[in-house]
């Protein structure tokens, strides 16, 4: 009763009020590190350094009012931050936290469950998530979001391509689909993938800036072409949604490349013997600082680098990652036949 | 017992969206049905174990053939007037005749597989574990010629939208 039932619920109860909380605070982070990057100091007022920004943001997120343009089509208007965030907070079901750990007597795998095709199903979900954003565009009916809309699942279609190629290297070298054998088998072989992978990390990197709209790939939401984006007529909590389903997918993405190409939760080095103190440090920690460390360098970036042109944005997307991918994926293909098997 | 209402009610979303997305009006709000139709056939394949063909139906058709679809839907204006509606070339009855053909066919196909052929049995034993093995192993092994040349009608079909966009190259 406890293992099927109670054990399951808690999990999913507190992986999803972790990843609402780490959420809302990605945000404020991300102003924090912008405004110290630019010389500023960033929120100050609520709490002690702003700490509390976060909870005054969803206060007055909440207390606005939801407006519905009139020409709108209400109900894929309703629809569309919903599809968004959906998506997003599901793929936390396979992401791996850590190895499994004994809690009062009871065996509990630090994930909500781990099926054979893990990595197949976040890439599936995410893919269900790009409708938020189209409909967002087509349904406010508005000629700004409509463009932004169009170019976000243009810019998501081409670079889903080059990341799931990266991805199909990775299982590759794991020879398994689920989330879990892909870090069992890093452990065995004594190696992050991102250091026998690193251009497949990179071009993950660089995609997954992309599925995010982050910048320098942010698009769908250009603020000085497009008035915000397909996002433009959203209002209140509606646009709150939007706002932390991007949040919710970078710390996906971060938590799947941690999970890919940095080894999950195993220390540091696991083919260096005398660094096994690091061992004791709990391997939920490791995952979540390097989940945090990927999670920093993506503002990093939105802080120094400017904005590519659309059509630079495509030519990179199809032009070079894809073609490295395909490259790095028929390379990994040879060297895994020939000479490891 | 539990496995036969899980199955007879995801058939009937399934009908239920498939219905509407040919009734609905709005064209986007049918694309729209679409998806939700397919994300319930994935359903289904979940319910007859095969989670890999379940996530690849979410992946190819809900994320990725629709969203094509919708892209047209969008790009294109199929807003027309009520009276563009009533098509006087429109041929009902063959329409319903077809329709009539196809059901009877798929009636005789039915009632032949299910009075001729037992039940099929367990698959034959593969020499690999795990469904997505599985189906890998099929597709280069029993299956090696229709899936070569499902890719190679792939290609075809890339090289033609190419020559179709880029005439002047």
């Amino acid at each position: 009763m406890i293992d099927t039932f109670v054990i399951p619920l808690v999990k999913i109860l507190v992986v999803l009020n972790a990843t609402l909380v780490a959420v809302s605070y990605m945000v404020l982070l991300e102003r924090k590190v912008i405004a110290w990057t630019q010389s500023r100091l960033g929120p100050m007022r609520v709490g002690p350094y702003g700490v509390l920004q976060p909870i005054a943001d969803a206060i007055k997120l909440m207390i606005k009012e939801d407006i519905t343009p009139v020409r709108a089509d209400r109900w894929v208007f309703t629809l569309a931050p919903i599809i968004s965030m959906v998506p997003a907070l599901i793929v936390y079901a396979v992401i791996p936290f850590g190895p499994t750990v004994t809690i009062f007597g009871h065996a509990v795998p630090l994930y909500v469950t781990d099926i054979n095709v893990g990595l197949l199903y976040i890439v599936s979900v995410a893919s269900v998530g790009v409708y938020g954003i189209i409909l967002a565009g087509y349904a406010s009916n508005s000629k700004y979001p409509l463009l932004a809309s169009l170019r976000a699942s243009a810019q998501l279609i081409s670079y889903e391509v080059a990341v799931t190629l990266t991805l199909v290297s990775v299982i590759l070298m794991a020879g398994s689909l689920s989330m879990v054998s892909i870090v069992l088998a890093q452990e065995q072989a004594r190696v992050w993938y991102g250091f026998v992978q690193p251009l497949a990390f990179g071009i993950f990197f660089i995609g997954s800036l992309a599925e995010t709209n982050r910048a320098p790939f942010d698009m769908p939401e250009a603020e000085q072409e497009l008035t915000g984006g397909f996002h433009t007529e959203y209002s209140g909590m509606r646009f709150a949604l939007f706002f932390l389903a991007e949040y919710a997918n970078m710390i996906v993405v971060s938590s799947v490349a941690t999970t890919l190409f940095l080894g999950g939760w195993l220390r540091p080095f696991p083919n260096v013997a005398w660094l096994g103190v690091l061992d004791l440090i709990p391997g939920w920690i490791w995952f979540l600082v390097k989940s945090f460390v990927f999670l920093y360098i993506f503002i990093w970036v939105r802080a120094t680098l400017p904005r590519y042109r659309y059509d630079q944005l495509m030519r990179l997307g199809w032009k070079v990652l894809i073609p490295l991918a395909i490259l790095n994926l028929v390379a990994t293909a040879i060297v895994k036949v020939w000479w490891l098997a | 017992m539990g496995e036969a209402i899980a199955f007879y009610t995801l058939a009937a979303f399934i009908l239920g969206f498939a219905v509407l997305v040919i009734a609905t009006k709005d064209t986007v709000h049918s694309v729209l049905f679409l998806v939700l139709d397919f994300l319930f056939v994935a359903a289904l394949y979940v319910l007859l174990e095969a989670p890999f063909l379940a996530v690849i139906q979410v992946l190819v058709y809900a994320g990725g053939i629709v969203v094509l679809y919708l892209f047209v839907v969008m790009l294109v204006n199929l807003k027309r007037p009520p009276e563009a509606h009533q098509d006087p070339r429109r041929r009902t009855w063959l329409g319903f005749g077809l329709s009539a053909a196809i059901l009877a066919e798929l009636a005789a196909i039915a009632l032949y597989s299910s009075a001729g052929a037992a039940p099929a049995g367990p698959a034959a034993a593969l020499p690999v574990a795990g469904n997505t093995e599985q189906v890998g192993w099929l597709l280069y092994t029993r299956y090696l010629i229709p899936f070569e040349i499902a890719s190679m009608l792939l290609l075809v079909a890339m090289i033609g939208a190419i020559v179709l966009a880029k005439r002047e190259l």
